[in-house]
Order: structure tokens, then C-alpha cells, then sequence
């Protein structure tokens, strides 16, 4: 333990971290996720603490977005120090090893630190002909997941991909890919959806996991403290949708005084995310900030959720087709319909029989 | 017999048309018809919803001719209209119902209600079901020639005292003059004066005109039962009449079916249209008023209205020529409340006043008739319909009112400028 | 199901599903209607009635004096589920969508002013069912019906647009699922009465304008 803590206090100082960046650290990573002031000093205290955590990062149908943005600063951020709490035994673009020592690695550390390891997935998991559609080592994303999986103690989905199938599961979904979720059920699973997810709610979640344990999640695996809240709820466009301001067109006055982009398909109404409030870039704006709609990309299945730039309110899909459809079949019915029609009616005229006066009881003329 | 419950039911099959299958689709059960029908406002049950009359109809149209009621009769959610439905029925669509269309004004979708309730009658006289007056009525039409049975030779010696009276030759069986006039069997019975006032009216227009020995009384029964072909039956022996005499134009009398049997409903019963023309007796006297050839003296100073029958005014489209008769021989004419397309029903037509259980019932919607009139404070109801005016005179009487009730054509008559010759 | 892929359903093959059953139901019952036909007139008529028809289609959509006690709550909410159907914003990117064509809606507190007008009418017409005697003997299940599937869509819509009661991708879908279910009742419901009374008032305009008689 306390070889531990000289090492970890040790990297802090080597990466010229003082003890009072480190808590700001941990201030900012409790208020993002909204905890209790008095918490950032128990998450300093505890960081400071743990076992190095074993942390298996398995990356499947994925376009490594996902560890770019983890990774992604100018200068040596303390986001990336999160990496430094941990000991990352397997991550494709970040380790060092290859080939078979880098399977080695993997199953030594899934035997080492057995039920106790945290499973990292980015990428969605094809599961289509036997998931042949993509392998690591001869071997296939879906008996991987489920071989590390096994062991561990709790998955972190992150990226749409492996959240909810994400792009590779977009229709026609050619290779059957599926979310983590959808092949293990007996493990938590923490989703952070986004394409890719803000870097800090990554490794806030992770600090989160490391220190509190598992977060509160939402009814889809997501930590409410950065999912809990649409785009639209905060966003700082929102009292022109209230108005019924909208932009018409992306250089449209209205697009140039700042307006509501529901109409141009800002599928911020129905997006959870903190992409309005964190920002990006260190915190430097966000999509809808620099005059482009929301594209949802946190929400299950938005690559088929209608046009990106088609209001919310559209439907999906050709309705002007089915309509088209629908109707000649409605003229066939209608006149399949007529005929039936025609001839009860004329049945009845045949049937008739004359009203005489004689029915009247009087004598016919 | 060729009436039974299968007939009636086979009646109605052959009667729903498009007009009726939009109507049906239409109706959102409102209730709005209820407040126009004095059945309804007189009386405030709502069994006597116009809409509601047409129910057996309704749900043959269902079942018959859509795709959904056919689903719903399988599936057992719609039932089979019984013998027991169309029983039922004779009381909603025959005895509380004068078929006057003040529903069909104030349908928000549309609905002519009434062109149903005809139609209704037609399949409830196909199973046998007309009341047994309306088909008296009919006999005694097709055997007499009379609705009431008046033979011929009745009419003859009324004719003849008409000549006595005005000196005046009156013709019958006349070929090729301008008009043949039919009668109603009311004027035969109670207003026969209108002959001798007619007779007057046309010698100083200088018309000519006659009577037909084998069609002097337009009164179809066969429309009120809707039994349309009895009806046509009626409505031939007519057009045999005016086309054997080679007449281009028939007068309707003052009598509101009458009219819209011969005038919108005949060539429609039966397949063909006339080779004349039909007037009701009050548009050829207002065309005469227009041409200068009816000429009146004096003016009526009492406060007199007009009831607009509803068979000739709102259903039959005769609206402005009474306004302008009355406005020639009156100077204190007072419109009614809601008159002309929208007027409310005296409560004696469509064969009600034939049928004694409605009675009592008649007599209580006459209540609306009653305070329309002493609102206005008037000395003179003028109509142009024997029914009405029988109606109003019943109901006058009945109520205690100090109300004459007159025919416009004997109104006009009372004021005929006469030339001396 | 979550509520994004719910809503993506009713979006997608939900607003299909609806679409087809209502263009294809509303054809069939139009076909239905003109398959049983209308005599010829054969007494000489005073006017086509063509026009007559037509003048019968909008006249019939002014209000009537005479009973408006009865009607004014009807009116209110027929028009205002014109006004909400047609002139919300988001309801005209639909339309656009579907159509091609665009107009502008109308500012938001407009369509709730409406919105909220309609719901109470129409719970009025609701009450008015049960209390008067007329209307209540004449109502049928049909007519209950017909008034709930018109309702849910105003108050869902409404709730949504207000972030009310669940959660607003949910309410949304619920919303867009109750606007089916509207849509799929219409040719099977007394809601027909949407497209047919264009019809009825046709047909009797017509034969009125024939006989010369106001309607």
C-alpha cells in the first residue's frame, strides 16, 4: 500500500503535479458530475490511496475517435493522468507490446486480478456469421468480449459503438453489430455514449468508478450526472425555440442572429448529453455554438434517425412513397370494394318485387 | 303480397346510395338535428332525434356496403337489423315525424336527414308496415282518384256550382290550354271556394285552363308511405292526363307534398322526365303578378303572416313568389320567426294528420306553431297548404286563439281587380 | 425498448404504418360511398347545383346562430385542432417534409393559447355527452372513442412541448403514437367524418342548388 502511494505520489511530483493541482483536479471532476463539495477531497484522498486499478481497454468495431478524444490535449492534460491511477494492461493504440505478448499480457492480467478488473470496450461487437467480421489474434470480438468479460468486475461501454452498436450497427448493419449490453447481462455496465463521448465525462466516470464506485445511471446505463439532461435543456439557444425563432437555413438571418436550429435539424430536444454545459475543447464551445444542429450522436441508433439536417419532428423514411403506396392499393381495394357494392345492389334491385295497391288491401287496376 | 320483412330489408339495400352511405359516414351523433325538430323541442325526448329514426338503415349500410361493418357483423359487434328494429321503427320515422327537413338546415356535416327518412319509409312500407291510414289513403287515391275518395262526379258538381256562382265556364278535359290544374282533396272537401276564386283569377289574366277527369288531384300517399311505385302509379295517371291533352304546363295546388311529388319527386319515380312543365299555383300566380296580368285592388291594413309549408318552401324551393303576392295585397305583412328555408313545421304533414294515434302528439307540437303566431300578435296566418292550413286551423281552435287562418290563392282572390266589360 | 428506439419507431415504420392503413382505409371508404351511386335528377331543375355544392362545402362551416350554446364548443376545438395541427412549427417541418410545401407557422404561445382552448372544449363536449339527455342517448362507444383518440394527441403534444410527466423523448413518442393511432381510426372510426363530409354537404348542396332551395 504504501509503496503504492510513494509511486503514485511520486508520478504526481515527476509530472510536476503539486498537491494543489491534483485537488483542483478532483474539485473539477466532483463538480461535473455534480457530487458534494466535501467529496473532491475524499476523491483526492482516496486516488491518492488505491491499488493501482487493473484496467483491460478491448477495442472491437471502433474508429479509435473514442481513445483520441480520451487522449486528445496540446499539452500533457490531467485528463490523461487518469491513465497514470490505473495500470492499463491492455489497450491496442496505447501499449507498447505486440502480437502474442500483448495477448499475454491480456491473460495475465485477467488472471491476476480475476473478478476484479475493470473491462474497457470501445467498438461495437459484430456477431453476424459467428462475428467473423472481426478478430484480434484469430480470435473473435464476440469470444473475447465474453472470455474478459467473464472475470470482471464491471464494464465501462464507452462510444456509441459500444453502448448502443453505434455507426457500424447503422442500417443495413452488414456485420450484425451489437452493444455491449446485448451479449453480457450479468455484469454492470456503465454506457457513455457519444461519438465520440466529451473527454472529461470519460474520465470523470473513471474517477468516479475508482473512488465511489459504480455512479448512479439512467434507465440506459448512463451516468445521470452527464446524461441526466438533453442538449435542448441547456442549451444556450433554447429561449428562441420557446419564441418559435428559428434559423431557415444555415445563412439565413435567423442563422446569423443566433437562432433556434430545430428546423434545420438540431436533434437537440431529444439528445442526452453535457455537451451544452462541459463543452468541448476545453470547454471551449460546442456544435450548436458554432451554428450546426445537434446530431444526436449519443443516442441509440441516430445514424437512422432521419436526416441529420430534417427537423425531429419528420418521420424517418419516405412517407410521401407509402402515401403513394397506399393509395393505388386503396383504388384496388376500393375498386374490388365498389364492385361487391355494385352487386348487392343490383341483387337487391332484381329482388325487388312491386308494391301493389293490393298489399294495401285494395284491388289491383 | 309482395310486402314482407325480406322485401323490407331488400328495400333498403336497393335504396342506400352514395348521398346516404356520406351521410352515414358522416354523422358524429351530435344531437344538433334534435333542436331543429319540434318532435324534439315540443316534447324535449330524445327518441325523437331525427338521426335516430334511420338506425335500422344505418346499420344495413354498415354491414352491407363496408368493409369494417361487414368485420363487425363476423366478429359478432354488429347485429342483423330483426323484424322487431323495423316495428320499432314505425313509430319514429311515421308517427312522430312530418318529414318537414328542418334537421337536414342545421347538420354541421351536411346530412339531408330527411332524404333518409324517405327512404326509411319505403323499406318499412316494403315489409308491410305503413300505417294502415297511409295505405287506406292510397286505395281510395289509386281506385278514386281522391286521397279522401272524393269520385270524380264530386268534383263535377263543384265545378258547376263554381259556374253558377262566377258565370265563368270552366273546363274539363279540355285539350291544348295553357294549364291543367290539379287539386287537393282538402280544397275538394273544406276550401272549394278556391275553384270559383281560380276561375275568377285566370279569366281576368286571361288564361285558359282545365280540369282532367282521369287526374284531378295531385295528392300522392304513395310519397308520404314511400312507396314509390304507388307513387309513380299516382304520378302517371298525371303525365297520361297532360300528355293525352297535350298540356305544357301543370299546376300544382296549395298543398305542400303534393307539390313535391309532382314536382321534384315524379319524373324520378317514374324513369323519365315530363313533357311539361310544373308550377305550384302560387308561382303562377306570382308570374302573372310579374307579366301585369294579375291585377288586385286594395291592401289587407290587419297584421297577417305567412307560414311557409315545408314541403313547398324548404324542400321544394318555392320561397319568394308568396312574399310577393302578399306584399301586393297587404300592407301589414310580418314575417314569422325562422320563416321560409328554416320555418317550424305546423306538425300535420308527411301523413301525421292521417294518423290517429299521433294525435295527442300533434297537438303538443302544435305548441311551437302556437307561440310563433301570438308572438306576432297577428289577425291572419296565410299558408299555402291545405294540410297546414287544416293543421293550423285544428290548432287555432284547439288553443283558444283569436287567429284566421286563409289560403293565399283565396287572399289573393279577395282583392282581384275585376275589369268591367 | 428504450425511448430513443421508441421513438425512432414511431417516427419511422409507426408513421408508416399509419400512413399506409389511413391514405389506404380513407381511399376504400371513398370508393365505397361513390360505388353505390346517385340517381340522375330527371325533374327539370332550377340550377346545376354544381355550385351549389361546393358553396354548401364551406357554408356549412360557418356558424349557426340558432344553436350556438351547442355548438360554440365544438367549433372552439375544431378549429383550434386545425390551428395546432397545421401552424405548429414543428408540425410544419412534417408537413414540408411530406408534402414539399411550407408555410410558416405560428409563434408557439399561439398554438398553446389554441392548444389549451381545444383540450377544454373538448372536455366540455366530453361532459356534454354524459349530461345531456340527447346527446347521451345518441352516443355510442364509437363516439367515445372517436373522442379519446382525438384527445390524446392534444394533451400528449401538449405535455411534450411543456416537458411535462415523463421523460420528453418518451412523451414524444407517445405523442407521435397517439397521432397514429389517430390516423389509423380515421377510416375505421366515426372520424371519417374528417374527409366524408366534404361529401354529405356536396351531395345535399347539390340537390338543394337543383331544386332552387337555400341550404
Amino acid at each position: 500500500m504504501s509503496d503504492n502511494r510513494q509511486q503514485l505520489a511520486g508520478e504526481l511530483q515527476r509530472h510536476g503535479i503539486s498537491r494543489r493541482t491534483f485537488l483542483k483536479f478532483c474539485t473539477s471532476m466532483a463538480s461535473v458530475m455534480a457530487l458534494p463539495p466535501a467529496a473532491a477531497a475524499e476523491m483526492a484522498e482516496k486516488l491518492v490511496k488505491i491499488k493501482r486499478q487493473s484496467v483491460i481497454w478491448l477495442s472491437f468495431q471502433e474508429c479509435t475517435g473514442c481513445t483520441e478524444s480520451i487522449t486528445r490535449a496540446d499539452k500533457p492534460s490531467l485528463e490523461s493522468l487518469i491513465f497514470d491511477f490505473v495500470s492499463l494492461d491492455y489497450h491496442h493504440t496505447l501499449q507498447a507490446a505486440s502480437g502474442d505478448a500483448a495477448e499475454l499480457a491480456r491473460e495475465q492480467a485477467m488472471h491476476d486480478n480475476a473478478g476484479k478488473y475493470i473491462l474497457v470496450v470501445d467498438g461495437s461487437i459484430p456477431v453476424k456469421d459467428g462475428g467473423i467480421y472481426s478478430t484480434i489474434a484469430g480470435m473473435t470480438n464476440l469470444d473475447m468480449l465474453e472470455q474478459v468479460a467473464k472475470d470482471a468486475a464491471a464494464i465501462v461501454a464507452i462510444g456509441s459503438c459500444a453502448a448502443f452498436g453505434g455507426l457500424p450497427k447503422a442500417s443495413p448493419n452488414p456485420t450484425g453489430a451489437v452493444a455491449v449490453s446485448d451479449i453480457i447481462h450479468d455484469k454492470p455496465i456503465i454506457n457513455i455514449p457519444g461519438c465520440p463521448p466529451i473527454p472529461v465525462v470519460m474520465t470523470g466516470v473513471l474517477a468516479h468508478v475508482l473512488t465511489f464506485g459504480i455512479p448512479e445511471l439512467d434507465d440506459m446505463g448512463r451516468p445521470k450526472a452527464f446524461y441526466g439532461d438533453t442538449i435542448h435543456d441547456r442549451c444556450y439557444r433554447r429561449p428562441f425555440y420557446d419564441r418559435g425563432e428559428f434559423a431557415k437555413s444555415f445563412d439565413d438571418d435567423g442563422a446569423r442572429k443566433g437562432w433556434c436550429l430545430y428546423e434545420i435539424g438540431c436533434k437537440g430536444p431529444t439528445t442526452h448529453n453535457a455537451c451544452a454545459t462541459i463543452k468541448w475543447n476545453n470547454g471551449t464551445s460546442f456544435p450548436i455554438q458554432s451554428g450546426h444542429g445537434c446530431l444526436g450522436c449519443s443516442e441509440p441508433d441516430f445514424w437512422d434517425a432521419g436526416g441529420f439536417y430534417k427537423a425531429i419532428s419528420t418521420g424517418i423514411g419516405n412517407p410521401g412513397q407509402w402515401a403513394t403506396g397506399a393509395l393505388a392499393a386503396g383504388v384496388a381495394a376500393g375498386l374490388a370494394s365498389a364492385y361487391l357494392n355494385k352487386s348487392t345492389k343490383s341483387k337487391a334491385e332484381k329482388n325487388h318485387q312491386e308494391v301493389t295497391i293490393e298489399d294495401m288491401g285494395g284491388k289491383h287496376e | 303480397m309482395s310486402t314482407s320483412f325480406e322485401q323490407g330489408i331488400n328495400t333498403l339495400k336497393e335504396v342506400i346510395d352514395a348521398p346516404i352511405a356520406s351521410y352515414f359516414s358522416s354523422c358524429t351523433n351530435c344531437g344538433l338535428c334534435a333542436r331543429a325538430c319540434i318532435f324534439y323541442t315540443e316534447t324535449e325526448n330524445p327518441k325523437y332525434t331525427p338521426i335516430r329514426r334511420v338506425e335500422p338503415m344505418r346499420r344495413i349500410w354498415e354491414q352491407e356496403f363496408t368493409l369494417v361493418g361487414k368485420a363487425k357483423k363476423a366478429l359478432g359487434l354488429s347485429k342483423e337489423v330483426t323484424e322487431q328494429d323495423l316495428k320499432d321503427c314505425v313509430e319514429l320515422a311515421f308517427e312522430s315525424c312530418t318529414t318537414c327537413g328542418r334537421c337536414s338546415m342545421v347538420c354541421p356535416v351536411g346530412n339531408d336527414i330527411i332524404y333518409m327518412i324517405r327512404r326509411m319509409r319505403e323499406g318499412l312500407t316494403s315489409a308491410g308496415l305503413a300505417p294502415k291510414s297511409l295505405q287506406e289513403a292510397a286505395v281510395r287515391t289509386l281506385e278514386k282518384g281522391s286521397v279522401m275518395g272524393f269520385p270524380m262526379k264530386t268534383l263535377e258538381a263543384m265545378v258547376k256550382a263554381a259556374e253558377k256562382e262566377t258565370g265563368i265556364d270552366i273546363n274539363i278535359d279540355k285539350p291544348d290550354v295553357d294549364y291543367l290544374l290539379l287539386l287537393s282533396s282538402a280544397e275538394v272537401m273544406q276550401f272549394n271556394e278556391i275553384i270559383a276564386s281560380l276561375a275568377q283569377i285566370f279569366k281576368e289574366a286571361g288564361v285558359s285552363w282545365t280540369f282532367s277527369s282521369i287526374a284531378h288531384e295531385a295528392g300522392n300517399p304513395g310519397m308520404h308511405m314511400g312507396a314509390s311505385d304507388i307513387e309513380a302509379q299516382m304520378i302517371n295517371r298525371i303525365v297520361q292526363a297532360a300528355e293525352e291533352l297535350n298540356i305544357k304546363n301543370v299546376i300544382s295546388p296549395e298543398c305542400g307534398h303534393a307539390y313535391m311529388a309532382i314536382r321534384w319527386e315524379g319524373p324520378n319515380v317514374i324513369g323519365r322526365p315530363y313533357p311539361f312543365k310544373v308550377y305550384h299555383i302560387i308561382e303562377v300566380l306570382d308570374q302573372l303578378r310579374e307579366q301585369g296580368r294579375l291585377k288586385t285592388s286594395g291592401s289587407e291594413l290587419d297584421r297577417i303572416t305567412f307560414h311557409d309549408p315545408c314541403q313547398a318552401a324548404r324542400r321544394g324551393g318555392v320561397n319568394q313568389p308568396q312574399r310577393n303576392l302578399l306584399n301586393m295585397v297587404s300592407s301589414n305583412f310580418i314575417e314569422m320567426k325562422d320563416s321560409q328555408a328554416c320555418n317550424w313545421c305546423c306538425g300535420g304533414g308527411g301523413g301525421m294528420n292521417t294518423i290517429e294515434k299521433a294525435e295527442p302528439l300533434m297537438q303538443k307540437v302544435f305548441n311551437r306553431k302556437r307561440n310563433q303566431i301570438e308572438e306576432l300578435d297577428v289577425t291572419t296566418v296565410v299558408t299555402m297548404c291545405a294540410t297546414c292550413r287544416n293543421t293550423l286551423e285544428e290548432g287555432i281552435e284547439n288553443n283558444n286563439m283569436n287567429v284566421e287562418v286563409l289560403g293565399l290563392t283565396e287572399l289573393v282572390a279577395n282583392h282581384l281587380l275585376k275589369e268591367k266589360k | 425498448m428504450n425511448e430513443i428506439e421508441l421513438l425512432n419507431w414511431a417516427r419511422g415504420p409507426g408513421l408508416a404504418y399509419a400512413t399506409i392503413i389511413m391514405v389506404f382505409g380513407l381511399t376504400l371508404r371513398v370508393f365505397e360511398i361513390l360505388s353505390l351511386g346517385r340517381a340522375e335528377e330527371l325533374a327539370e331543375v332550377r340550377g346545376t347545383g354544381v355550385s351549389d355544392g361546393w358553396k354548401m362545402i364551406l357554408k356549412r362551416s360557418l356558424p349557426e346562430p340558432r344553436h350556438w350554446k351547442l355548438i360554440t364548443a365544438s367549433y372552439i376545438f375544431h378549429v383550434g385542432l386545425l390551428v395546432v395541427i397545421f401552424f405548429f412549427i414543428p408540425h410544419t417541418q412534417l408537413f414540408r417534409d411530406v408534402f414539399g410545401i411550407f408555410w410558416s407557422g405560428w409563434p408557439n404561445y399561439v398554438i398553446d393559447f389554441f392548444t389549451v382552448l381545444s383540450i377544454a372544449a373538448m372536455m366540455y363536449t366530453l361532459v356534454s355527452r354524459f349530461v345531456d339527455p340527447t346527446r347521451r342517448i345518441l352516443s355510442k362507444m364509437s363516439d367515445y372513442f372517436a373522442w379519446v383518440v382525438t384527445f390524446l394527441p392534444l394533451v400528449t403534444g401538449y405535455m411534450a412541448f411543456h416537458r411535462l410527466g415523463i421523460d420528453y423523448t418518451t412523451m414524444l413518442a407517445v405523442h407521435i403514437l397517439s397521432v397514429e393511432l389517430l390516423m389509423i381510426s380515421l377510416p375505421v372510426s366515426k372520424l371519417t367524418h374528417a374527409i366524408t363530409f366534404t361529401m354529405a354537404r356536396y351531395y345535399t348542396g347539390s340537390t338543394n342548388g337543383r331544386r332552387g332551395i337555400q341550404s
